[in-house]
């Protein structure tokens, strides 16, 4: 077990600043999820915690000791990478021992820790088969089953669900999570898939442009997103966005609509542009609830069927971008229908249009 | 805008046979969606209709007439690859010009200003047909290549996973756009992906394919509501229906290693001994009073609603509820299931069909 420390850890690849300055600690037992498009330094950070990636500035402790320099192998840290990478000619048993022979263990551990783990990823049944013949979830577990077994400080892994179609990465998603839950082993985990990322993290680190824009558990990165791009990356499809003019406790959206700031935003937003100016609201598309006499009005794009739900796409005057409404699948109007809608107080957010930063309020606890 | 059909479509390649006994009528109009797994038939049934392969057996008909005879260029129908393949150095007025240039029409050019310039508004790229499309965006580049089908004007659109190469926020945008484009022009258009997703949002009817078979031809509601075999079941939806083995006995079934008992099926057939049980996640619904109990065995929050894995014995249920929860791994959840939601299966995939749903005709 192990607690993961980022001091000022910085790399550059000649003038480019993969990752920039970074502070993070990911505490014993936790699950961390590193987020973010393909570019953004995710891999690059992983790779510097193995030491497979070299740190250009700064520190990295594993349970408070230095391993800035040691070398990969020295940090009893395991690897799990997209490409399950096992041994052909080796049976399924063979190529979850290897670790453990390659670290000189006896064969009555070997055999102990061997049989511990394909009973926890119920793969007894295949440990006499080579893999050439397994599917790609059984791959997967194989490989993880090879990491698991050298009983590892952390495990770290590079979007290890990437190869699979959809349909076993949603079953191999719920499985790490669980295997996770039994083992509480402190992991970090990278990938460009938010869903992955909400589904799996204990907190989300959200990355862009080489830096952190957001570290928090799921429910903070997606209903408290610290600025437009988190509120934009996170959810499916992501936050709804609206801008418009701030005066006097009231969002004056571009078509004439007007928005009445919840009493519990007033201060924060009037203090946060000194007085009235430009603003956007952010809102969830379950936020919103349709009413004839909702204070922003709109006309029908689109519609969408999602199986248990409907989504709804309106189109708004004076905005670049439509916002989605989540409704019941029974609601249906024809394309260009005007249609009015309210939101959920408690679920509106503000942004500074020049920052792209959320506005903060203070909280008042009781 | 053409209605178009296929009459016992039956294509064989050396090894496989592709498409076995087809049979579907794309309505004047409609946006038709193949739905299926990869080696499903999708795209070779797309290219008989193409001509650009030529089926064994059977017909493809275009209002009304058989166009078997007729070469790919006389079909007068329009693709919309997976790949936009777009000339990088013209503009995207020349890229939308070209087919209407194309010594076969040579349109007047009044004609092809007429039909780009009304093209690029449905497709609000207006502003970017002086442009190169070396410099356009993905989204935009796909929507140059939607538009260069649409100044055709075609009997019919061929869309082939036009938006499976696309990220997932690129993709929801374009969807609406189609989506938007077909509710409002109404064009005929054949459109094959193998995700569920886009099937369901954008079709107007879906036929689900497997194996070079057509399994099931329905509305999305029919498709997700009223599945017609096991397969269909647990291609749409997400997450995955819950499939439970089952024994039938005097009117309840008991589900296989767990403490849940629920309504038999009232149907006019009888009923097996041994049954599938499907349950959609979102009608498993927690309920500090329901009947059911099992316990939580992991916990999925995705935003806008969570996933509980409840264990119930030896399976595990999935539910979905809207919005974030509070409960622990661990806790005992207590549910309900409403009997009206429940699908039914035989062993060997078949649906059986509930009296009510004989009674209450498909919309």
């Amino acid at each position: 077990m192990a607690t993961i420390e980022f001091r000022d850890v910085e790399k550059r690849f000649g003038a480019f600043q993969a990752v920039k300055p970074m502070n993070l600690t990911i505490q014993d037992g936790e699950f961390v999820v590193l987020l973010g498009p393909s570019g953004c330094g995710k891999t690059t950070t992983l790779r510097m915690i193995s030491g497979l990636e070299s740190v250009s500035t700064g520190t990295i402790l594993l349970d408070g000791r230095d391993v800035t320099w040691a070398h990969p192998s020295a940090r009893d840290i395991a690897f799990v990478f997209q490409f399950f990478a096992l041994y052909p000619h080796m049976t399924v048993r063979e190529n979850i021992a290897f670790p453990l022979q390659a670290q000189g263990e006896s064969k009555e551990l070997i055999q102990q820790r061997v049989g511990e783990v394909s009973r926890l990823l119920q793969i007894e049944p295949l440990l006499g088969i080579r893999p050439g013949s397994l599917s790609g979830g059984d791959r997967q577990r194989v490989a993880l089953a090879r990491a698991l077994v050298r009983r590892p400080a952390a495990f770290l892994m590079d979007e290890p669900l990437g190869a699979l179609d959809a349909e076993f990465r949603a079953v191999m998603r719920a499985e790490i999570k669980q295997l996770h839950l039994d083992q509480h082993a402190t992991t970090v985990y990278v990938t460009h898939d938010q869903i992955e990322a909400m589904a799996m993290g204990d907190r989300i680190v959200v990355m862009s442009n080489s830096e952190i824009q957001q570290v928090g558990t799921p429910a903070e990165v997606y209903y408290n997103p610290s600025n437009l791009f988190v509120a934009r990356f996170i959810g499916s499809p992501g936050m709804n966005l609206l801008k418009g003019q701030y005066a006097d406790g009231v969002v004056n959206l571009p078509g004439g609509g007007q928005y009445r700031v919840p009493a519990e935003w007033e201060g924060a937003v009037r203090q946060a542009l000194g007085g009235s100016g430009e603003v956007v609201m952010g809102f969830r598309p379950e936020a919103a609830r349709l009413s004839a006499d909702g204070s922003i009005g709109a006309e029908l794009y689109a519609d969408e069927l999602h199986g248990a739900y409907t989504m709804l796409y309106l189109s708004l005057d004076g905005q670049p971008e439509g916002v989605y409404v989540r409704t019941d699948r029974k609601v249906k109007y024809p394309i260009g229908t005007p249609i009015r809608f309210d939101l959920d107080p408690a679920m509106v957010r503000f942004f500074r249009t020049d920052t792209e930063k959320a506005i903060q309020r203070e909280v008042v606890t009781a | 805008m053409s209605n178009v059909a296929l009459q016992n479509v039956t294509k064989r390649f050396k090894h496989v046979v592709a498409m076995r006994d087809v049979s579907f009528d794309i309505k004047d109009g409609e946006f038709f969606v193949l739905l299926g797994p990869t080696g499903a038939g999708k795209t070779t049934t797309l290219r008989v209709i193409a001509g650009l392969e030529q089926q064994d057996e059977g017909s493809v008909i275009f209002d009304g007439e058989a166009v078997d005879a007729l070469s790919p260029a006389d079909r007068d129908v329009a693709f919309v690859f997976q790949q936009y393949s777009l000339y990088p150095n013209m503009s995207v007025y020349d890229n939308l010009a070209f087919p209407l240039r194309s010594p076969m029409r040579q349109l007047p050019e009044p004609e092809i200003k007429r039909r780009i310039e009304d093209a690029a508004e449905k497709l609000r790229i207006s502003h970017l047909l002086t442009r190169k499309t070396a410099r356009l965006s993905g989204g935009e580049m796909q929507r140059v290549s939607i538009g260069r089908a649409i100044v055709r004007e075609p009997r019919i659109f061929l869309m082939d996973e036009p938006l499976s190469n696309l990220d997932a926020k690129l993709r929801e945008s374009l969807r609406v756009e189609l989506e938007h484009l077909q509710r409002t022009q109404g064009s005929t258009t054949l459109f094959v992906t193998h995700d569920q997703i886009e099937a369901l949002t954008l079709a107007d009817r879906i036929a689900v394919m497997r194996e070079g078979r057509v399994v099931q031809i329905g509305t999305p509601e029919d498709i997700y509501d009223r599945p017609a075999t096991l397969f269909v079941a647990q291609l749409v939806g997400t997450p995955h229906i819950n499939l439970l083995n089952a024994m039938h006995e005097n009117g309840t079934l008991q589900v296989a290693n767990a403490d849940l008992h629920l309504p038999a099926p009232t149907t006019g057939e009888t009923v097996p001994d041994k049954l599938v049980l499907g349950i959609r996640p979102e009608d498993v619904h927690p309920d500090p009073e329901g009947a059911f109990a099992g316990q939580l065995a992991l916990l999925e929050p995705l935003g806008s609603e969570t996933i509980l894995h409840i264990k119930i014995g030896g399976p595990t249920l999935l539910s979905v509820v809207p919005g974030l929860l509070s409960a622990r791994v661990g806790d005992t959840v207590r549910f309900n299931v409403a009997p009206e939601s429940l699908h039914y299966f035989t062993r060997e995939g078949r649906r059986i069909s509930a009296v009510t749903e004989v009674a209450v005709p498909v919309q």
